[in-house]
């Protein structure tokens, strides 16, 4: 079958199932066009041959009870994986080698998924281009030289460019989110809570939640319901009940009100994410939705909340990199000097820049003015949905100000490049769950996609929006393998 | 407000990252940048509002305190860019 690699996950599944495809033969597609895809840079580790072994060894004993029957994916390489190297796209854990699995692969695994190997991601998490990546940049398949989002930019290309059939990345302020929106695939941030952080590389931990990336919202609807599950291991897990979100989508969605909030129309946004809006706003109304006004009054001050939490937390948790008991190390004449060349050394420039802010605003006489300011301005963003969600079910909003950009395009000013996630932050902030879907093409042909954002663990909710929106958007993705040769 | 150069190095010696004059510079220049869009934050006042420590309404669940996991020693210190039989080994702390 030469065809499987464009085979979405519930196909796929369906196929094995049904034993019309064995998982060796899925395995083996998927590694050779990722073999012929190494331009796009999406890996930073391989595990090709343990994959083959694996799936050989599922097709010889079968569980096709399992959600993932023999299932090949790659997964970002935030997540920690037994005896795999595990990089966060840094060099200072270029050789770290974890001795633990994470409990949301551990999930995956359990439902008899196969390991294929490790994504590219801006490093620590920190970018919106993966241009961050100590492993270098990552090609969008959508076009040469563009970026692929970020900072899940391994995961989102990997999915559009169909080397992996599913795959799971992390949302701090929007790297779920924004990525799958440039490359035209479907991205969810869960609730904060949902998904256990144990054995994910910590960037802000207050904010930083694993989600599923996938072409469509079923498939992502599936993997959802394999990674979110309590765990004792993350105190911040919550306990709460989950839906199966595959077996329980609809598109019946007649009734529920959507808001429309009027902040999200920011100066300077283009035309065409206007007319995208309006369209997405005219195809909740076909699928029977109710459309509401509604005020966010304070989501101008989300970016600028964002930019003192995130590297407050990024200081404090990236301090555990002193050469010392993992990762690279630079020697010194002295202890001092060792630790501070080996984080200088070891950390790139936008890491080292965070964890600058984030001292600064955590230094004595700064607490006050900078970061519990930021913790109240969060306090009041929260208020703004609470409030929102006394009057409507979903809030629908463009996931990104503009298309994807090329690559080195944003690279020398931080600030244009953090006003990617504009839309994206408040969610995060929030807690919130949200949804990006791809919903059309710019006047370049490039993916733009629309975010539903939901309540407090109502994850099901905005997939079945999202469901039936889909069907009525009927996006096509444009890949025409231009890295082939 | 503006971070000068002795601010940045200030902030240096505090994060454990080394900072030479060159670097020093273009971390001023782009965290007076960053702070600039910040510093937004001040149109709002906020005397009255609880600070949001976690957005997880939920309070922690007690656990009894016993040991899960057992002799992890070769696990701990496999990672450690240099070590010596059990221990991690740095740079001599006291002459």
């Amino acid at each position: 079958m030469s065809d499987i690699t464009k085979q979405s996950l519930s196909e796929l599944v369906e196929n094995i199932k049904n034993k019309k495809i064995s998982s060796s033969e899925v395995t083996k597609a998927f590694i050779e066009r990722s073999e012929k895809s190494k331009e796009l840079n999406a890996y930073i580790t391989e595990d090709y041959s343990n994959a083959l072994n694996k799936a050989k060894q599922f097709d010889e004993k079968p569980n096709l009870d399992l959600k993932l029957p023999g299932i090949p994916m790659a997964v970002k390489d935030l997540f920690c994986t037994k005896d795999i190297r595990t990089t966060a796209g840094s060099k200072i854990l270029n050789n770290f080698v974890p001795t633990y699995e994470s409990t949301v692969t551990q999930n995956i695994w359990n439902e008899g998924a196969i390991l294929m190997g490790k994504l590219n991601c801006d490093e620590f998490a920190m970018g919106s281009s993966n241009e961050t990546s100590f492993f270098g940049n990552v090609q969008n398949p959508i076009d040469k030289n563009l970026v692929p989002g970020g900072s899940s930019g391994g995961s989102s290309s990997a999915v559009a460019a169909q080397l992996t059939p599913i795959t799971i990345g992390t949302d701090t302020g929007g790297s779920i989110r924004q990525p799958a929106s440039f490359t035209g695939t479907v991205g969810l941030k869960p609730t904060y809570g949902s998904c256990s952080r144990y054995g994910i590389v910590a960037f802000a931990s207050s904010l930083d939640q694993a989600g599923p990336m996938a072409q469509n919202v079923k498939d992502c609807a599936l993997l959802q319901e394999v990674i979110s599950s309590y765990d004792e291991k993350d105190s911040t897990s919550i306990d709460f009940k989950r839906n199966d979100y595959s077996k329980e989508l609809t598109k019946d969605i007649k009734g529920k009100k959507i808001g429309i909030p009027k902040e999200y129309r920011v100066d300077g946004m283009p035309k065409e994410i206007e007319d995208l809006w309006k369209k997405g706003i005219e195809y909740a109304k076909d699928c029977g939705a109710e459309i509401i006004d509604i005020s966010l009054p304070h989501t101008n001050y989300a970016l600028p909340t964002y930019y003192i939490v995130a590297p407050a937390e990024a200081s404090s948790n990236l301090a555990r990199y002193d050469g010392v008991k993992y990762g690279f190390r630079a020697e010194g004449e002295n202890l001092i000097d060792m630790y501070e060349k080996t984080r200088s050394e070891g950390f790139g420039a936008e890491v080292q820049r965070r964890i600058m802010i984030g001292t600064y605003v955590l230094s004595s006489g700064y607490y006050d003015a900078y970061y519990l300011k930021a913790q109240k301005v969060r306090k009041l963003i929260k208020n703004d949905f609470d409030d929102a969600y006394e009057k409507v079910d979903a809030i629908l909003t463009p996931s990104t100000p503009s298309s994807a950009f090329k690559i080195g395009e944003k690279t020398n000013d931080p600030v244009s490049m953090y006003l990617n996630d504009i839309f994206t932050v408040p969610v995060n902030l929030a807690g919130l769950p949200g949804i990006s879907i791809p919903a059309g093409h710019d006047a370049k042909g490039y993916p733009l996609g629309l975010q539903i954002i939901g309540k407090a663990f109502d994850e099901q909710n905005i997939l079945n929006i999202a469901y039936a929106m889909e069907e009525k958007i009927n996006f096509k993705n444009n890949i025409t393998d231009w890295w082939i040769k | 407000m503006s971070i000068d150069l002795k601010t940045i190095k200030h902030i240096s010696k505090l994060s454990r990252i080394s900072v030479d004059e060159k670097k020093a510079e273009k971390l001023a220049g782009d965290l007076n940048s960053i702070f600039d869009f910040i510093e937004k934050l001040n149109e709002l006042k906020t005397d009255n509002v609880e600070p949001l420590t976690s957005v997880a309404e939920t309070t922690l669940k007690l656990r009894s305190d016993e040991v899960k996991s057992k002799n992890l020693r070769e696990q701990v210190i496999k990672n450690s860019p240099k070590e010596n039989e059990d221990y991690f080994v740095v740079p001599k702390v006291i002459e």
